[in-house]
């Protein structure tokens, strides 16, 4: 069950990234990535990250991508060529790609790590809620749960400023 | 499931974000495509909080969503703005910081 559920998912999110990559309209390619992002939290899900699964779900796939839909319906479908024009960009781009896939592959077969080869650690009850994830961030990462809400707010104020229409110059 | 297969999968999703970046010219496709590979990671330190029974991972994995909410924003504030503008919605042809 578990094996099966994992080979689907897997698909869906590598069928959800290409489409991201490979759709001319950008309103596609939104659709894409919440199909991609969902598929992500059903693997969460099997790595018993329920509250990470809930979050995504939540925030990427729900209020993240109501941004990406806004802005796409704001500046139009823009339909950009699939084909780069740049001959030397279209052949290396690939290549890069494909260089960095077998890079990151041969490292992680290479891989010292024996507990990689196995389904993980036995877990502790509770593993992956919401309170055990509140824990941690309340006593060991305090000082990082600290410095991303006023990041967050920063971004925040930063999105209102740059977005803003420049005031009229007679208004005083 | 072996952690090996989602770190496979991790690396399989950031190579295709990774190309999307490279290839793609609209800075709106370009933003979607570094989401592609934030969530790459975001699976890898999953995996590994599984492999070593830990929260680490998964709170870590939470801090980079948050991050990437903000780099939204604000990369999304950037392209309303460049449309307000009548610039060109083409990395290439932004080239006035070219020194």
């Amino acid at each position: 069950m578990e094996v099966v559920v994992f080979w689907l998912a897997a698909l869906l999110a590598v069928a959800g990234a290409a489409g991201v990559v490979l759709q001319r309209n950008p309103f596609y390619s939104v659709l894409s990535l919440v199909v991609h992002l969902i598929a992500l939290a059903l693997l969460f899900l099997l790595l018993h990250a329920e509250f990470l699964a809930a979050a995504q779900v939540i925030v990427y796939a729900g209020a993240v991508m109501v941004l990406y839909v806004f802005v796409v319906a704001y500046v139009g479908g823009l339909e950009d060529p699939l084909i780069e024009p740049n001959r030397s960009v279209r052949v290396l781009a690939p290549v890069f790609a494909l260089a960095l896939l077998v890079e990151l592959s041969v490292a992680i077969i290479g891989s010292g790590l024996k507990a990689i080869d196995s389904e993980g650690a036995e877990l502790s009850a509770g593993f992956g809620s919401p309170s055990a994830i509140g824990e941690m961030f309340l006593t060991k990462f305090l000082v990082a749960f600290e410095v991303v809400s006023i990041l967050l707010l920063i971004a925040a104020v930063g999105a209102v400023v740059l977005a803003r229409r420049e005031p009229a110059e007679d208004v005083r | 499931m072996d952690i090996v297969w989602y770190l496979v999968l991790s690396a399989f999703i950031f190579c295709i974000g990774a190309a999307g970046v490279l290839t793609r010219r609209s800075p709106l496709v370009i933003l979607i495509c570094l989401e592609l590979m934030l969530n790459a990671g975001n699976l890898a330190l999953a995996a590994f909080a599984r492999m070593t029974g830990t929260h680490d991972g998964q709170v870590f994995a939470l801090i980079v969503m948050i991050v990437a909410a903000a780099e939204v924003v604000i990369g999304l504030g950037l392209i309303v703005a460049m449309y307000r503008n009548r610039m060109p919605m083409d990395v290439d042809e932004m080239s006035e910081l070219r020194g």
